[in-house]
């Protein structure tokens, strides 16, 4: 990484859910404020700003990671993928996103962004996952309103609907 | 997901909620999501980290000098400018939203910057130099009344605000008459459900027109407009109040925005600019607001069967520092149901309100139920171990009976229906009591430690705006004037192409109220829920509301539902009239399905719902004579039977009453405390259920609340008033892993006093959970005094007894100097050792010299040699999340060159203050190097001391080696550190003041 000057203002480039975006930031710039006052991209969701909550979270080059804990300069040329990137078409929810409606696994939402990139990421690694796995992933992140277990439902079906889909498309 | 029974229409029906495809697609527009006006400014307060101090000065000049700043304002510029908030109490005591010559609480607003981003106006909180003198600080209820106790107020003699008794009925008579007389003695912790959205806002002020405009995410209720208008000195046409399409959550807490929005305006009229304030996670959980915590002592006259005759309250308040709107609310929400789900009718009371140096006090989910429930669902608990009896038949015995109602308690509460008994029954067949306590036995028959907790619970919801008049004696309230009611209102409105849009002034944060309403209007209209289109954004400009509006005990369902509904029924009427005469039939022939008006006796006879719902548009010469239009339609509403508090002081302080039972089997862990929940159970009767996933929704999500106010959640406070869990590191939150899911168990007994039969239900668990949670430890433990949060610390105490002290020859820490002025703060003792390759005599030299100094303290911006043994220091540390400047004062004494010296010294900044001693000494390894070893003992306190044990030793044990690696770097040679429990921390104890070993 080049050294970079404290006063100074350095560009940042990177992928965001496939396109290219770009800006100017300080460095001591958080990503999760650059993601969403620079870029504009305000689905992504400040809760602590100390790594607790989990609301911020992203997918940086495939690896979950607390935007509030990471600077903007840090992910020059990522490809960076947040909760406006998991839908198929801006109509259409995913299949984790429908199971979320239909399970009320979301009352105010605020929190959800980072629930469901930890859920996408997780349920790629681990297709099958149990009840007691889906709750240990959880735990990384803190929702007030919903006691959690409309989340988990929500994420066993998704699972199940998505491993039978991989098995049709297999089987094809 | 609870299978209710389908019905004709929407309502009762779990239909997907229309609010969730923004909100699961990033597409949710919440305070901070939504753009500002081009030259917006963005706010940074600056907060005590004093708990009592006397402010001397606070210069702002440098702070003021930054580029990018705009404007710095203290607290006597907010004097200036505004009016104190009202307090709930007749007492000559101000309210500032900013502390003015004084302050009482850690965090506690002391300076506010505007600048051109938040980065610049938290760079410039750094250089606000502010002079305080400390006072001591009282933190305990009880102790604050207390002879002597440090006085946070005048106007509050014995730092009582209010001190009221109550008599009900004759329980003097009824206690003589008792058999028996059990009592029981309670703290209720401090906690609050801390929604993960903070506070946010952005005000601007027209000076042309002397108006403030905010939009923020507050929550009602909205009688609170009132008192911020007074507080900005305009009336309340000049004070439009706006909010956002979403907000994070609230529970209550968002209400306690509003002194920020004071402050915010302010700011805004004096930077003639909008200003933008999105407050921070530690900002919040220190200084936002609080549930208060409360110590009651509670006596029950009881029969040898168990038959309570009489209560007998005694509770002591602690509403923090201030007594901020609408407190004391928190103590008299409950006022008439202090009888619980009990039939007792004779009751004595004793409230007492104090202040005390924490933060002020607001709404929080329950609002006075977990207080009020905790002590009398624990008492009777003692009832039935006191008198042998099954502690379920003690509830039994004393549920107010089902052909009773509407049913008057005691203090005034009006019981509107319910089948206490029956839910009772339903929730122990449905929910397997017998099993559990089968799997009690024989958990029992192992050695384990197993208990059964039982709560029953009314729910209290749509709260009597005149409640909280009954703070004021009788004769004050009559020169105060009469307060009642709980306005409700909706308006729902036809276009020119027909088409429904339905707004309310309820201001959810995330309950579903837009599918709701969708759901009852459609059902009003024939039409289906995707036809109708909810708005609850608020605006006080524009909008119908009123006091009570806002988004608070439970009424959404109660009263704002109905309202819609209401307003819905007015328009389908006068539909109703134009169809009929177009159809030929009479008005209540008109049947509205499927999108047509239509005959009953002929359904081909009909009309599309749109061409009628716009004639009023298009053609209102053919409307009916004397038929008013149906474009728009407001209701109000507002039950009578809410009624202002009489002259004995009876208060009708809700509408509507659910009903709980609460049940669980627990374990414990005997060796580590650890309590696991095998099984809870929570039957309701919530009146009818107009959204069953909904309902389930705000159960699961309560009960989750519940679960960590009685065994994780406690905002904690040092007793000098340092606030100690100041991060989600220290303030735990329950996580999916801690939060099992409840069987829920319904019944319905429609409420008879509201138009839709419904009851509130967001907050019933959060007052009985964590009573029922108790009981179970106390069942399993044998133990009468069970204090929240349960955290395996506690509980090992109370299976093994207090931890035994360390024998006195155990682990010597001698050597190190007492710290010096530690009045309670945060202690930590440290010890540790280096090895330096240069001799003793170098070292000596370097530690003496401000240059080297300079250079080896991380973060050190300068070293001032005052004397040979004094330095100051300008010192920048980071720790966790809290990065701050920090001016050091550092005496050497007990010089022994080159062997060993003393360094002492006190440290200051805005985040926080310490000081400590610490004994250097330097022994020559017979290789030419050192070894520098170091004992210290230091204090800290303000903002650094609520970031807890973990992130202050990580810090601390970073910052030691970043010195011990500078100080071998410059000596020559590489260093070894021997990273005992501390290190140099001593040093920076003095020099920075950050170390942190031992813990607090």
């Amino acid at each position: 990484m080049p050294r970079l000057s404290a006063e100074g203002r350095h560009a940042v480039a990177f992928t965001l859910n496939g396109r290219a975006v770009d800006g100017v930031a300080e460095p001591r710039m958080l990503l999760s404020d650059f993601l969403r006052h620079v870029i504009g991209a305000t689905g992504t969701h400040v809760g602590c700003e100390h790594g607790v909550c989990g609301a911020c979270t992203v997918e940086v080059d495939g690896m979950l990671t607390r935007a509030c804990l990471t600077l903007a300069v840090q992910v020059e040329g990522s490809a960076i993928r947040t909760v406006e990137g998991l839908a198929p078409a801006p109509d259409r929810l995913s299949v984790l996103q429908a199971a979320f409606r239909r399970h009320h696994a979301l009352q105010c939402g605020f929190c959800t962004a980072g629930i469901l990139m930890s859920l996408d990421a997780f349920l790629k690694a681990t297709p099958r996952p149990d009840e007691a796995a889906v709750r240990d992933l959880l735990s990384g992140h803190l929702c007030r309103c919903t006691g959690y277990t409309p989340i988990v439902r929500a994420a066993l079906e998704a699972a199940a609907e998505l491993s039978a889909t991989q098995e049709e498309t297999a089987h094809a | 997901m609870l299978d209710v029974p389908q019905q004709d229409g929407w309502i009762g029906r779990a239909v997907e909620r229309v609010e969730d495809a923004a909100l699961l697609t990033g597409r949710g527009r919440f305070m901070d999501d939504l753009g500002t006006r081009p030259g917006t400014l963005h706010m940074a307060i600056l907060r005590s980290p004093h708990a009592h101090a006397d402010i001397l000065g606070v210069d702002c000049a440098t702070a003021g000098a930054l580029p990018g700043v705009e404007a710095v304002l203290t607290g006597a510029d907010i004097a200036r400018l505004t009016t104190s908030l009202v307090v709930g109490v007749k007492a000559p005591v101000s309210c500032w939203p900013m502390a003015v010559e004084r302050v009482r609480y850690v965090g506690e607003p002391v300076a506010l910057v505007v600048a051109r981003d938040r980065y610049v106006a938290e760079d410039a909180l750094d250089l606000i130099e502010v002079r305080y003198a400390t006072r001591a600080a009282v933190v305990d209820p009880l102790a604050a009344m207390d002879d002597g106790a440090p006085l946070l107020h005048d106007g509050f003699p014995r730092n009582t605000a209010s001190d009221r008794s109550f008599r009900y009925g004759d329980p003097e008579g009824a206690f003589a008459a008792a058999a028996r007389r059990v009592s029981i003695a309670v703290h209720y912790p401090r906690n609050s459900c801390t929604p993960i959205e903070t506070y946010g806002l952005v005000a601007e002020y027209d000076p042309g027109e002397d108006a403030y405009d905010v939009l923020a995410n507050f929550q009602g209720p909205f009688s609170i407009h009132a008192v911020i208008s007074r507080a900005l000195k305009v009336p309340g046409n000049r004070l439009r109040l706006r909010t956002p399409p979403d907000s994070g959550g609230s529970f209550g807490v968002k209400q306690g925005i509003f002194p920020y929005i004071v402050l915010a305006a302010v700011a805004a009229r004096v930077a003639g600019r909008p200003v933008k304030w999105i407050e921070d996670r530690l900002e919040h959980l220190m200084a936002s607001v609080s549930a208060t915590n409360r110590a009651t002592t509670l006596t029950a006259a009881v029969s040898a069967d168990g038959r309570v005759s009489a209560l007998d309250w005694d509770q002591v308040e602690d509403c923090g520092a201030h007594l901020r709107a609408p407190e004391p609310a928190t103590l008299y929400r409950m006022h008439g149901n202090l009888t619980g789900a009990y039939d007792i009718a004779h009751v004595s009371v004793r409230n007492r309100v104090v202040v005390t140096n924490k933060c002020p006090t607001g709404l929080n989910r329950g609002f006075g139920g977990p207080q009020v429930y905790f002590a009398l669902e624990r008492l009777m608990q003692r009832i039935a171990v006191e008198l042998g009896l099954d502690p379920l038949e003690v509830i039994r015995r004393n549920l107010v009976p089902a052909a009773s109602f509407p049913y008057r308690t005691a203090p005034g509460a009006l019981l509107d229906s319910g089948d206490y008994a029956g839910t009772l029954e339903a929730g122990i067949a449905e929910g397997g009591l017998a099993a559990l306590l089968a799997r009690r036995d024989a958990a029992r028959a192992e050695g384990r430690l197993y208990g059964i907790g039982y709560a029953a619970a009314v729910e209290p919801s749509v709260s009597n705006m005149g409640y909280i008049a009954t703070v004021l004696t009788p004769a004050e309230r009559r020169k105060a004037g009469p307060k009642n009611g709980a306005q409700a209102t909706a308006t729902v409105s036809i276009d020119p192409v027909g088409s429904v849009s339905v707004h309310v002034a309820s201001v959810p944060q995330g309950q579903g109220h837009r599918t709701v309403l969708s759901q009852v209007v459609a059902d009003a209209f024939g039409l289906t829920p995707g036809e109708i289109r909810v708005n609850t954004e608020m605006d006080t400009a524009k909008d119908a509301w009123s006091i009570a509006s806002g988004n608070y005990s439970s009424r959404f369902a109660a009263a704002v539902a109905g309202a819609a509904q209401i307003a819905a029924g007015r328009l389908a009427g006068r539909l109703a009239r134009i169809a009929a005469s177009q159809l030929n039939v009479p008005p209540d022939e008109v049947v509205f399905a499927g999108g047509k008006l239509s005959a009953r006796s002929n359904p081909a006879n009909a009309l599309a719902f749109s061409r009628v719902a716009a004639l009023s548009h298009w053609s209102p010469a053919q409307l009916p004579d004397g038929l008013a239009p149906t474009i728009r339609e407001t209701a109000f509403w507002t039950p009578p039977e809410l009624t202002a508090a009489d002259e004995e002081d009876h208060i009708n302080s809700s509408l509507c009453h659910g009903f709980i039972f609460d049940y669980c089997g627990i374990e414990v862990d005997r060796d580590t405390g650890e309590i696991r929940i095998d099984r809870y159970v929570t039957a309701h009767d919530c009146g009818t259920i107009l959204h069953p996933g909904m309902v389930d929704g705000q159960i699961r999500g309560g009960f989750a609340h519940a679960l960590g106010a009685a065994l994780l959640e406690e905002y904690a406070y040092g007793p000098d008033g340092s606030f100690l869990t100041g991060t989600f590191a220290d303030y735990l939150l329950p996580t999916a892993t801690e939060v099992p899911d409840p069987v829920i168990i319904h019944t319905q007994t429609p409420s008879p006093f509201t138009p839709l039969g419904a009851k509130g239900v967001g907050e019933g668990n959060c007052m009985s959970t964590p009573a029922c949670l108790a009981n179970a430890v106390a069942d399993a433990l044998g133990v009468a005094d069970i204090r929240l949060p349960l955290v395996p610390s506690g509980v090992a105490a109370l299976i093994q007894g207090e931890e035994r002290a360390a024998p006195p020859d155990a682990k010597p820490r001698g050597g190190a100097p007492k710290a010096a002025g530690a009045k309670g703060e945060k202690l930590m003792r440290g010890e540790g050792a280096a090895q330096v390759r240069a001799a003793p005599e170098a070292i000596w030299a370097m530690l003496l010299d401000p240059k080297t100094l300079e250079a080896i303290i991380p973060g050190a911006h300068g070293v001032e040699k005052i004397s040979d043994t004094h330095f100051r220091a300008d010192v920048t540390l980071g720790i966790g999340p809290v990065k701050g400047r920090y001016r050091a004062e550092v005496t050497l004494s007990d010089l022994d060159p080159p062997r060993a010296v003393t360094l002492g010294g006190k440290v200051e900044g805005n985040l926080g203050f310490g000081g400590g001693q610490g004994r250097i000494t330097l022994t020559p390894d017979g290789r030419g190097g050192t070894e520098v070893a170091y004992v210290y003992e230091a204090f800290v306190g303000g903002k650094v001391a609520s970031i807890g044990g973990r992130l202050l030793d990580g810090a601390a044990k970073v910052i030691i080696g970043q010195f011990f690696a500078a100080l071998a770097r410059r000596a020559g040679g590489a260093a070894g550190t021997t990273p005992r429990p501390g290190l140099l921390a001593r040093l920076l104890s003095l020099f920075s003041r950050t170390p942190k070993e031992g813990g607090r």
